[in-house]
C-alpha cells in the first residue's frame, strides 16, 4: 500500500465526492424548510446534460456551469408547484420529477453522448508544484473543488446566521409558528427549493463539466438518492455533510485501495456502508430531538400532508 | 366609565371591548361583553369552563372575529383581523400550549419574533437585549439553552420575553400557572408585579382563586358568556367571587335521595396511590385513591385541565401508571392493555367522539363493531357477522330509546349523533364499568337527556360509572358520590347532598377557605 | 350464514352519481395522457396517428402483442399491492424495490439448491422463500416504526439501496454462472413458473390476480381488514377501542414485504429464468406510483397497471420501429403522474 496509492484514493474520492457534497448541501436547505426531494436524480441529470451541452456548443465552461445551476433551480420549482401549491404528496411528486429528469436529460444529451470537452481548468494545490508530475496531477483541482468547503460554510452561515435562514428553519419546524411571526411559509419554501436547486445544479455541473468532462445517460449513478441518505447522515447540518460526503464517496475508492493491498471485500458490500451507517445513525439518535429531522419534514413521513 | 375610587379615572382605558358577542354552532360564547383594560394593571379574567374567557381573548388577539361589538384602542375603534394586526397594536398572548420551537434555542425563538431583526443576525446583540430585559423583570433564562431542554416554567419565561421584546404592551396570559410548580408561580407573580409598575397592561385568564386574590388589581368574572361582575381587588373576597362564578340558581338544586351503595360488595375499580407522569402541558396525577362500587355513579368535578383526561386514560389503560396499582374486580390489572380492560367489560365514551373514538370514513355500522371485533369475527377472522352487530345494536337502541342511521358515514354525523353512536356502541354488551368523559359536552338538549338516561340505566343494572363533567348541574343530579380534581389531586370527596355548589366551587378553584356546607 | 358486508360499499357501486366520479376520473386521465403523448410525438417529428396505429396493432391488435402487455403488468400488479396493503393501515411502504430483490435472492437460493425437486414442490417452496425474504427485509422498518424510533419511509428508502448490492454480491461471489458473472446459471425447468398458450405470460399472472382478489376480500369482509382500516383511519380511536397497534404495524409491514418478495420471485422464476444483476429497473417505485394513482383500490391497480404497461411496451416498440428515444416514455409517465398529483378540479375525490 504505497503512499501513491493512498493519495490516489484520496484524490479520486475528492473528485467523485464534490458533486455529492454540493447536492447534499442543496438538499439540506430544502429539507430544513420541510421538503424532501426524491427527484434529485432527475434534477442532477437534467442539469448535467444541459450544462454539458452549453459548454460543448459555446466552448465556455463557466457558462455551462451557470446554466446547469439555473436549470437545477427551475427543476426544483416543478416540485415546488406540486408540493406547495397543489399540496401533493412529496414522495410521489419527487418520483415524478425523477422520471421527468430521466427523460428530459436523455433527450437533451442525445446529440452529445460520448462527446468530450475541455471542461474547467485544473489548478494544482498551492505549494505542491515542485513535486513530481504524478503527485501534482493527482492534486490539481478545478475551482469548484476549491470552492466546496467555502460554499459549505456559506450554507451554514445562511442557515444559522441570517434572518432568512432563521425563518427558513422555522418553516421547516413549524410552519404555523413561522406564519404567526409574520412570515410567508409558501414563499420561503419556494426560495429554499430554488436555492437548493442551484446547489444541486452546481454539483451536477461538476460531474459533467469538471470531473468526467463527458456525457452519458444516467451518469449520476444514484447520487441523487445517496444525497438524500447523506442529508440524514449529516443530521441536516452543512458542516457534517463535508465529512459525510468524503466517507460516502470514499467507500468506492477505499475498496480499490483494499484490493490493491490484497484484501478482498466485495465492492458491492462496501457500497452499502453509507446506507447502513445512516440507518445506524438514525437508530442511535432516533429518540434525540436535536438530531432528528426538521419537525414538519417528519409530517411527510406520516402521510399527513 | 369613570371609577370613583381610583386614580385610573383620569385615563382612558388602553383597550376597551364593547358589546363583544360571539357564537359558535349551538353555544353563545360571548354575550355583549364589555371590558376595560388600563395600562399598569393586572386584570384577572375569572370564570369556570365554558364561561367564555378564552374566546374573548382570542377575539382580542385576532384568532376569532366577533359577530358584533367593537374594540377600542385609546378610545379609537380598531379592527383586529389576525394575530398580525394584534401584534401591530402591541398586543401579545401566551397560550396554554406554548408556541415555541423545541429545537431552537431561547434566543432563536425570540429572534424569530423581533420586529426589527437585522438581515444578518447579530447573536451578541440579541443576547444583550434578552439579558437586559430578563434582568429587569427577573425572567432569568439562558438564551442559548434549547427550548426542549428547559423546564416549562422557563419556557414560559421565554414566551413572556418574546412578547416583551417584540414590543407588546398588553400581555394576555392564558392559564399560565396550570403547569407551574408553586415556587414558579411566586416568581411569575413577581414578574407581573414589576411589569405592572412599568406601565404594562396584563390580562390574566384563570380559574384559580389564590392567584386572583394575590396579584390582580381588578377582577372580571365571566359566567356563561356574560360579565357577571367587575370589581377592584379591594372589594373582592372568595365568597363573592365564587358566588359570581357559579350560578346562584343551582344552589337550590333538587337532588333525588338514593339508596346507599352496598359497600360490602367488592369495588369494581380501585386505584391505589396511582400517579402518572405527563410531559409538556399535560397534568400529572398524584396520589389518586379511588374506589367505584357496582351500581354507583362517581362524578368528577373540576375545571378541565386539572387531570381529568389523565384520570380517564389511566383507568382505560391508555396512560401508564408511573406509580401505584389499578384493580379491576379485585384483580391487579395495572398497565395491562386496553384490550384486556375492554374484554373485562370496561367502556369509554370520550369527550371528542370524532377524533378519539371513531373512524371518520367508516360507516356507523363498521364503527360499532370496532370495540368488539373479536366477538363478531367468524371463521377465525375471515368474515364478520354483520347481522349480529346489527342485532346487538338494535337491541341496545331499544333499551336506550334512541337510534342512529347505521349506514351513514361517521364523518357526516353531527356531534350529537356521533356521541349517540358512541354511547350505543359502548353500552352494548352491558359493560360493568363505564368511563364517561364529558358525556354531554356540545350536545343538544335531547341528546344530552338521552345520554344521561343511558348512564342511569346502566347504574340501575349494576354497572359502575366514572362521570367527568364540567356541568355541575349534571354532576349533582346524577352522582351518588362526588370527587373534585384540582392540580392532578383529589381535593374533596362527598355525597352531593352533603355539599353545595359553593364548596365545590372553592375546591375547584383551589381556594383554601373552607366554606361551611349547609347540612 | 349470509355475510352481508357493509352496505355502503355496495351502494357505492349502485349509486350512479358516485360511479360517475370514479370511472370518469380514470378515463379522463387516460385521455389526457394519450393526447399529450400525441403532442410529444409530433414535436419529435413522428406521425402520431401512425405511431398510435403501430402501438395498437402490435399490442392490442394481436394476441401476442396483448400477451406482452400482460407480461409487463405482472410485476407491477404485485408491487403495487405491496404498497396498497400497508397503506390501508397508514403505512407508507416505499421499500418494494429492496424487498423484491431480497425475495428474488431467497427464491434463487431455493432454485439453485434444490435442483432435483419436482416443480410442484419446488415452485411453492420458492414462493415461500420469496415471501420470507421480502418479509424479513420489511421487518426492520416495521419494528422501528412500531416502537416509534424511526419512521418507515426513511428506513425502507435506505434499505432499497442496500438490497441490490447484497444481491449483486451474492451473484458475483457465489452464484454466478460459468460464462457470465452478472447472472446466475439458468434455473432448471422445475424452477420456472409455467407459461401459457405459447406466450410469455407466466403463472405469476394468476398469482397476481389471486393476491388482488385476496386483498379485496380481506379488506372488505374480514376482521383484520376492518381493524387495519381503523388503524389507517384513526390510530388513536383504534387504540382506544382495544386494537393492538404495535402488533398490527409490524405484521402488516411484513406482509407488504412478503408480497413484494413474491413479485421478485415471480420475475426471476417466470420472466427471466435466472437471477440477473439489477434486474429490477424501478419496479418497486413503479408499484408505489401505480398504487398511488389507483388510490390503493384493486380495480384501480388493474387499470393503472394496464395503462402503464401499454405505455412502456408501446414505448419499447416505438423505440425499435420508429427510432423514438425511450426518454419520451419517461416524460410521458412523468406527465401522467403530474396531472394526477396536481389534482385539477375534475379529478377531485374525497380522501378515503
Amino acid at each position: 500500500m504505497s503512499l501513491l496509492a493512498i493519495l490516489g484514493v484520496l484524490s479520486s474520492a475528492i473528485f467523485s465526492g464534490i458533486s455529492l457534497l454540493y447536492t447534499t448541501l442543496g438538499e439540506i436547505i430544502d429539507e430544513r424548510a420541510g421538503i424532501i426531494n426524491l427527484g434529485l436524480e432527475g434534477v442532477l441529470l437534467v442539469s448535467a446534460s444541459s450544462g454539458f451541452a452549453v459548454t460543448f456548443v459555446s466552448g465556455n465552461p463557466y457558462l455551462g456551469v451557470s446554466v446547469a445551476m439555473l436549470v437545477g433551480g427551475l427543476m426544483n420549482m416543478i416540485l415546488g408547484y406540486l408540493v406547495i401549491n397543489r399540496q401533493a404528496n412529496q414522495l410521489a411528486s419527487g418520483l415524478t420529477l425523477m422520471f421527468f429528469g430521466f427523460g428530459l436529460s436523455a433527450l437533451i444529451g442525445k446529440p452529445y453522448v460520448g462527446a468530450k470537452i475541455d471542461g474547467l481548468p485544473r489548478i494544482p494545490l498551492p505549494g505542491i508544484s515542485d513535486l513530481p508530475t504524478l503527485y501534482t496531477s493527482l492534486f490539481s483541482f478545478d475551482i469548484l473543488i476549491y470552492l466546496a468547503i467555502p460554499v459549505a460554510i456559506l450554507v451554514w452561515w445562511l442557515l444559522f446566521r441570517t434572518r432568512w435562514g432563521l425563518g427558513l428553519r422555522a418553516v421547516g419546524e413549524n410552519a404555523e409558528t413561522a406564519f404567526a411571526s409574520g412570515r410567508n411559509p409558501r414563499l420561503i419554501r419556494y426560495q429554499a427549493l430554488f436555492t437548493g436547486g442551484l446547489l444541486a445544479g452546481l454539483g451536477a455541473a461538476h460531474l459533467s463539466i469538471a470531473y468526467t468532462m463527458t456525457w452519458a445517460e444516467y451518469m449520476t449513478a444514484g447520487r441523487g438518492f445517496i444525497a438524500v441518505a447523506l442529508v440524514i447522515f449529516s443530521r441536516w447540518h452543512p458542516m457534517q455533510a463535508i465529512a459525510g460526503a468524503l466517507i460516502f464517496s470514499g467507500a468506492v475508492a477505499f475498496q480499490l485501495l483494499l484490493q490493491s493491498s490484497g484484501v478482498e471485500i466485495s465492492p458491492l458490500l462496501l457500497d452499502t456502508i453509507p446506507y447502513v451507517l445512516t440507518l445506524l445513525v438514525l437508530i442511535a439518535w432516533g429518540g434525540n430531538r436535536k438530531q432528528s429531522a426538521p419537525a414538519s419534514l417528519g409530517r411527510v413521513f406520516y402521510g399527513s400532508e | 366609565m369613570s371609577k370613583s375610587n381610583d386614580s385610573q379615572s383620569a385615563q382612558e382605558p388602553l383597550i376597551a371591548l364593547r358589546g363583544i358577542t360571539k357564537s359558535f354552532p349551538g353555544v353563545l360564547a360571548n354575550d355583549h361583553v364589555d371590558l376595560d383594560i388600563y395600562g399598569g394593571e393586572v386584570h384577572a379574567l375569572l370564570g369556570e369552563n365554558g364561561a367564555g374567557k378564552s374566546v374573548l381573548m382570542k377575539i382580542l388577539y385576532g384568532f376569532y372575529h366577533a359577530d358584533a361589538g367593537r374594540i377600542l384602542l385609546n378610545g379609537e375603534s380598531i379592527t383586529i383581523q389576525s394575530p398580525h394586526d394584534a401584534r401591530n397594536v402591541r398586543i401579545g398572548m401566551v397560550f396554554q400550549d406554548l408556541n415555541l420551537i423545541p429545537v431552537f434555542s431561547v434566543a432563536e425563538n425570540i429572534a424569530l419574533f423581533l420586529p426589527d431583526l437585522k438581515a444578518v443576525l447579530n447573536p451578541k446583540e440579541i443576547d444583550r437585549r434578552i439579558i437586559e430585559i430578563s434582568e429587569r423583570y427577573n425572567l432569568k433564562v439562558d438564551p442559548h439553552a434549547l427550548v426542549s431542554q428547559i423546564s416549562i416554567g422557563e419556557q414560559q419565561k421565554a414566551e413572556i420575553l418574546k412578547l416583551l421584546l417584540s414590543d407588546a404592551r398588553l400581555l394576555i396570559l392564558d392559564e399560565p400557572t396550570r403547569v407551574l410548580a408553586p415556587h414558579e408561580v411566586e416568581a411569575l407573580f413577581g414578574v407581573l408585579d414589576n411589569l405592572r409598575k412599568d406601565g404594562y397592561a396584563i390580562i390574566l385568564i384563570t380559574h384559580k382563586m389564590k392567584e386572583v386574590l394575590e396579584c390582580a388589581d381588578r377582577i372580571t368574572v365571566l359566567r356563561r358568556g356574560r360579565v357577571a361582575g367587575t370589581m377592584p381587588r379591594a372589594e373582592a373576597s372568595e365568597d363573592k367571587l365564587v358566588a359570581l362564578m357559579f350560578e346562584k340558581e343551582l344552589a337550590g338544586l333538587k337532588i333525588n335521595p338514593r339508596g346507599g351503595v352496598d359497600k360490602a360488595l367488592e369495588p369494581l375499580l380501585e386505584l391505589r396511590d396511582v400517579e402518572t407522569y405527563s410531559e409538556g402541558t399535560g397534568t400529572s396525577l398524584k396520589g389518586i385513591n379511588l374506589k367505584i362500587y357496582p351500581g354507583e355513579i362517581v362524578g368528577v368535578a373540576g375545571v378541565s385541565g386539572n387531570g381529568q383526561k389523565e384520570l380517564c386514560d389511566v383507568v382505560l389503560g391508555m396512560e401508564l401508571c408511573a406509580k401505584g396499582r389499578k384493580f379491576l374486580y379485585g384483580n391487579d390489572l395495572t398497565n395491562h392493555s386496553i384490550q384486556t380492560m375492554r374484554k373485562n367489560g370496561v367502556a369509554f365514551t370520550p369527550e371528542n367522539p370524532l377524533s378519539m373514538a371513531s373512524v371518520p370514513f367508516m360507516t356507523v355500522l363498521e364503527n360499532m363493531a370496532l370495540t368488539n371485533t373479536w366477538r363478531y369475527s367468524r371463521r377465525g377472522g375471515f368474515s364478520m357477522d354483520w347481522q349480529a352487530v346489527r342485532a346487538d345494536v338494535e337491541e341496545t337502541e331499544k333499551r336506550l330509546g334512541f337510534a342512529v342511521n347505521l349506514y351513514s358515514l361517521a364523518r357526516s354525523l353531527s356531534g350529537g349523533n356521533l356521541q349517540r353512536m358512541v354511547i350505543i356502541r359502548e353500552m352494548t354488551h352491558t359493560p360493568r364499568l363505564i368511563i364517561a368523559s364529558y358525556l354531554t359536552r356540545g350536545l343538544d338538549v335531547q341528546s344530552a337527556i338521552a345520554a344521561r338516561q343511558a348512564l342511569v340505566q346502566a347504574r340501575e343494572s349494576g354497572a359502575g360509572v366514572l362521570l367527568v363533567s364540567e356541568d355541575l348541574d349534571e354532576l349533582f343530579t346524577l352522582s351518588d358520590r362526588l370527587i373534585v380534581l384540582y392540580g392532578g389531586k383529589i381535593v374533596g370527596e362527598f355525597k352531593p347532598e352533603e355539599t353545595d355548589i359553593y364548596e365545590c366551587g372553592h375546591l375547584m378553584t383551589g381556594s383554601e377557605v373552607q366554606h361551611v356546607a349547609k347540612s | 350464514m349470509s355475510q352481508r358486508a357493509d352496505t355502503y360499499t355496495r351502494s357505492l357501486f349502485s349509486s350512479p352519481k358516485i360511479l360517475n366520479n370514479v370511472v370518469v376520473r380514470y378515463l379522463l386521465m387516460i385521455l389526457l395522457v394519450f393526447v399529450f403523448f400525441g403532442l410529444i410525438l409530433l414535436i419529435s417529428g413522428k406521425d402520431p396517428i401512425q405511431s398510435y396505429k403501430d402501438i395498437f396493432t402490435s399490442t392490442l391488435g394481436s394476441a401476442y402483442g396483448f400477451s406482452e402487455i400482460i407480461v409487463a403488468m405482472i410485476p407491477m400488479l404485485i408491487t403495487a399491492l405491496a404498497v396498497a396493503f400497508p397503506w390501508r393501515a397508514g403505512l407508507i411502504n416505499i421499500g418494494g424495490e429492496g424487498q423484491l430483490y431480497i425475495g428474488a435472492a431467497f427464491a434463487t437460493w431455493g432454485a439453485l439448491t434444490f435442483q432435483d425437486l419436482p416443480a410442484w414442490i419446488l415452485l411453492p417452496l420458492m414462493m415461500l422463500l420469496g415471501m420470507l425474504g421480502g418479509a424479513l427485509w420489511a421487518f426492520i422498518p416495521g419494528y422501528l416504526k412500531a416502537i416509534g424510533l424511526v419512521n418507515e419511509t426513511i428506513t425502507t428508502l435506505l434499505l432499497n439501496s442496500v438490497a441490490p448490492k447484497i444481491v449483486g454480491f451474492l451473484i458475483f461471489g457465489f452464484w454466478h454462472s460459468a460464462m457470465d458473472t452478472v447472472k446466475t446459471a439458468n434455473f432448471v425447468p422445475a424452477a420456472l413458473l409455467p407459461t401459457f398458450f405459447g406466450t410469455r405470460i407466466h403463472l405469476g399472472f394468476i398469482i397476481a390476480l389471486v393476491l388482488l382478489a385476496l386483498f379485496w376480500f380481506v379488506m372488505k369482509y374480514t376482521r383484520w381488514g376492518l381493524e387495519m382500516r381503523a388503524i389507517g383511519g384513526n390510530p388513536q380511536a383504534a387504540r382506544r377501542n382495544g386494537i393492538p397497534l404495535k402488533g398490527y404495524l409490524i405484521v402488516v409491514m411484513c406482509i407488504g414485504g412478503a408480497i413484494a418478495g413474491l413479485a421478485g420471485m415471480s420475475q426471476v422464476s417466470g420472466f427471466y429464468g435466472v437471477l440477473l444483476l439489477n434486474f429490477s429497473m424501478g419496479l418497486g417505485f413503479m408499484g408505489f406510483l401505480i398504487s398511488w394513482l389507483a388510490g390503493g383500490q384493486p380495480i384501480g391497480i388493474l387499470l393503472m397497471s394496464f395503462v402503464v404497461a401499454i405505455i412502456t411496451t408501446g414505448g419499447n416498440l416505438l423505440q425499435l420501429t420508429r427510432d423514438l428515444p425511450y426518454a419520451v416514455i419517461n416524460i410521458l409517465l412523468a406527465f401522467t403522474l403530474f396531472i394526477v398529483l396536481a389534482r385539477p378540479k375534475f379529478f377531485e375525490r374525497k380522501k378515503t
